[in-house]
């Protein structure tokens, strides 16, 4: 196995980690921020102590983002030293500005954290939430746009002898797929964090926990949860719409699309015929691929024939999308039957199996993460940067990155089963009851 | 100003942030484990504790912004460093990761362990020993560049005195910064027994790190005496930093205005550390690399300054925020916050 090989290998690994955390870190001070507003102005305890024990758990999974976010940071530099060189001529714009935003909310999560009885008015305690929404969205922000630029390299052209000319650091960033990318992202880390949390307040609810704190962190969660569904399906929408402009390969081998025509038909699921590239056992919607790539029937989708074989990415990220989409979803569906059950007012909405599938919807979000950025990133092959730099020409030539990859894949190992525990022994010892015990009962 | 002055200033100041903060947060890591065998942790943890906890996040960013700075202005030195630095590069941010966070493991999780104690301790003095090696690397010497293939040997790398000698200093001064730092903010919270106990361990410090800049001077004049004679030449710089840790020194063992002592810490380090970097000039990597043969196209340049200055605008207030709630806030120090 080369350095190409184990040089992906790691990269993949260290985002496959360090994404689960990220989202985490992206999406719940939103919700952190919420239940505290939300307490301040109803003047109820149990959604600041909701805060509270979310900044809590919070810390612990920011702590392991922040590493991982500093191992990938560097990382980048060490495994794909050619690409980091292009890449910092163009686009280093953004990553540079990621920093500036990571330390903006560095600095005052380190404010939050220390400062809950420290003042007067608590809307100021408040107040510096604010910038650890706006610091770490920002932060992902920043970094889909270095993503999208490998996607959709803009802002420069390339002289006959490679010199890089005409650098537009603005337009690199703004480029194609930098609008839809990062919509999708930020609602999507959104709606993680919310099914997380809400799949905690459901598991202690079905364990027979009765207290009315929990239900209110659920009915929380779950209207946010509806919203950003729905905003994350939009803007998977456009995502589809952009593809289809401006990375059709991508989308033709997650749809396992050949023949490029007009009133294509979306395949959900089923097998591929290598030979034939018949697509059998399917669900075959007609029209589907043309209307999500452009609004109508009409709309002609580029297939694999018309794009060269060397350029195909590897046709099993259909089944990435898939699950993506069809647990998108399910978490739509859920949260809505949710809301409806509440809005009848008959109490069903604390139905076992509802609670159930609220739980299922913690991890199942999550590996619609996973698998939509594996999609995002294996369907960009074989190039790192589109059209500009291929995979395999941008690696280290070291001969220890295999090494390395085993270092660094026990380590993650440790570190996920060390902050469960951790997190697991935090929560255990001091349970939610004992700390409302200790306050005033209100607003039932 | 020319661009690549500008960036590379912008850079070594974030540096030389950097080997503040850090060394402050890897020597406490240090002396905690270490007051926590001899059994004196109930006198210094608290102080330790208490500065460490809302500002540890921001020491990494420090590191981060310096190498994501690097790529951006110097462009390739993503493509030599990178390539040279793997095994090094990974064993500190291997390091890096547990420190970091095995540190809010051992704070906001439910108890303290000694193991995780032992983690935090020993990786604050690993880290910096693996990071320098990337200025000894800088020196040449390390790196080959053979056809189109740059090679690292390690083993040379390993058998230098000059790397030892860095090593050495790295490991005295992080010590000696972060005594002299904590004995400061012992003496804020009106805390005598950590003061005194912290006040012992900076004079104890202070000597070796002496001796260690004299041990690396010696051995660069071996290793490189091209930019040991550019040093001499800006002699007055190091002799600056020689004379400010004295004042530094001499207020310690006064026991008077440790403020003014810390800052004079950090006097004598900027001086030997803008030294280093002036004589340093105008290689990023000895014979490879200098700063205009590296530096990005002047659009990028100039959008990453423009980048910078708004970013410091927005940074600083915040950064006088968190100094003026924990660091400056008596009340806080004291812990009746």
């Amino acid at each position: 196995m080369d350095s190409v090989f184990w040089s992906r290998v790691l990269t993949e690994t260290t985002l496959a980690f360090h994404i689960i955390w990220a989202t985490i870190g992206v999406g719940v001070p939103v919700f952190i921020s919420l239940a505290e507003y939300w307490g301040i102005r109803t003047k109820d305890p149990h959604y600041i102590l909701l805060a509270r024990r979310w900044t809590r758990g919070f810390v612990i999974t920011v702590a392991v983002g922040v590493v991982t976010g500093t191992c990938i940071g560097i990382m980048l530099s060490l495994l794909w030293p050619k690409f980091m060189q292009l890449a910092g001529n163009i686009i280093s714009l953004p990553l540079f500005m990621e920093t500036f935003a990571f330390f903006f909310e560095a600095i005052f999560l380190g404010i939050y954290l220390y400062t809950w009885d420290t003042f007067k008015k608590p809307i100021y305690h408040w107040l510096t939430s604010i910038p650890i929404i706006i610091g770490s969205t920002m932060s992902a922000v920043f970094i889909t746009m270095v993503n999208a630029f490998m996607n959709t390299p803009t802002g420069f052209t390339i002289a006959a002898d490679g010199k890089l000319m005409d650098i537009d650091p603005i337009a690199a960033m703004l480029n194609p797929a930098t609008p839809s990318k990062v919509a999708h992202v930020v609602s999507s880390a959104y709606l993680t964090s919310g099914f997380l949390l809400a799949a905690i307040a459901a598991y202690h609810i079905l364990r027979g926990n009765k207290h009315v704190y929990y239900k209110k962190a659920l009915r929380l969660t779950m209207i946010a949860g509806l919203i950003f569904s729905l905003l994350t399906f939009v803007a998977g929408d456009i995502s589809g719409k952009f593809l289809a402009k401006h990375q059709p390969a991508k989308l033709a081998a997650a749809e396992w699309h050949f023949e490029t025509q007009s009133e294509a038909p979306l395949y959900f699921g089923g097998v591929l015929d290598k030979e034939t590239n018949e697509v059998r056992y399917a669900i075959k919607i007609p029209n589907a691929l043309s209307i999500l790539a452009g609004n109508s029937t009409k709309t002609e989708v580029i297939g694999l024939n018309d794009i060269p074989k060397e350029n195909h990415p590897p046709l099993y990220i259909h089944y990435l999308f898939d699950i993506m989409v069809a647990i998108g979803v399910y978490l739509a569906l859920v949260s809505a039957v949710f809301l409806y059950c509440w809005w009848r007012k008959k109490g069903s909405e604390w139905n076992k199996w509802l609670l159930r599938a609220i739980i299922l919807g913690g991890p199942l979000s999550f590996i619609a993460i996973e698998c939509g950025w594996i999609f995002a990133e294996v369907g960009r092959l074989p190039w790192i940067i589109t059209g500009i730099m291929r995979v395999d020409k941008a690696a280290t030539t070291s001969d220890s990155v295999a090494l390395m990859t085993i270092l660094f894949s026990i380590l993650y190992l440790i570190l996920t089963i060390v902050a469960l525990v951790v997190l697991n022994r935090l929560f255990k010892n001091q349970p939610a009851e004992a700390e409302l015990e200790n306050m005033p009962s209100q607003g039932n | 100003m020319k661009l690549e002055i500008i960036g590379i200033t912008v850079l070594w100041v974030f540096l030389y942030g950097y080997l503040i903060v850090a060394s402050i947060d890897f020597g406490a890591g240090f002396f905690s484990y270490y007051s926590m065998l001899t059994k004196k942790d109930h006198i210094i943890n608290n102080i330790i504790s208490r500065y460490l906890s809302p500002v540890w996040e921001v020491t990494n960013v420090f590191l981060i912004f310096f190498v994501v700075g690097c790529v951006g202005f110097f462009p390739d030195t993503a493509y030599y460093y990178g390539t040279a630095l793997l095994i090094p590069g990974s064993i500190a941010l291997i390091l890096l990761t547990i420190r970091g966070s095995f540190y809010a493991f051992a704070n906001y999780g439910a108890r303290q362990s000694r193991v995780y104690m032992f983690l935090y301790g020993m990786t604050g003095l690993f880290i910096p020993a693996s990071l320098s090696t990337v200025l000894t690397i800088s020196e040449g010497g390390f790196i080959e560049k053979v056809g189109t293939e740059v090679v690292f040997h390690a083993d040379r790398l390993l058998t230098s005195p000059y790397s030892w000698s860095v090593v050495f200093l790295a490991l005295v001064s992080i010590l000696y910064i972060s005594a002299s730092f904590l004995t400061f903010y012992a003496d804020r919270a009106g805390d005598t027994a950590a003061r005194e106990l912290l006040r012992k361990y900076t004079l104890f410090w202070s000597g070796p790190t002496i001796l260690a800049s004299l041990l690396v001077f010696w051995s660069l004049s071996k290793h490189n005496p091209v930019h040991f004679e550019n040093a001499l030449s800006i002699g007055w710089m190091f002799g600056a930093s020689f004379l400010c840790f004295c004042v530094a020194v001499y207020l310690m063992w006064k026991r008077q205005n440790l403020g003014i002592q810390f800052i004079f810490v950090m006097f004598q380090f900027a001086y030997a550390f803008f030294g280093y970097g002036m004589s340093h000039m105008p290689y990023l990597l000895y014979d490879y690399v200098t700063i205009s043969s590296a530096l990005t196209n002047s659009t990028m340049g100039w959008a990453l300054v423009g980048a910078f200055i708004a970013g410091l605008f927005l940074l600083i207030p915040s950064i006088a925020l968190l100094m003026w709630l924990f660091l400056f806030n008596a009340k806080y120090v004291r812990g009746e916050k």
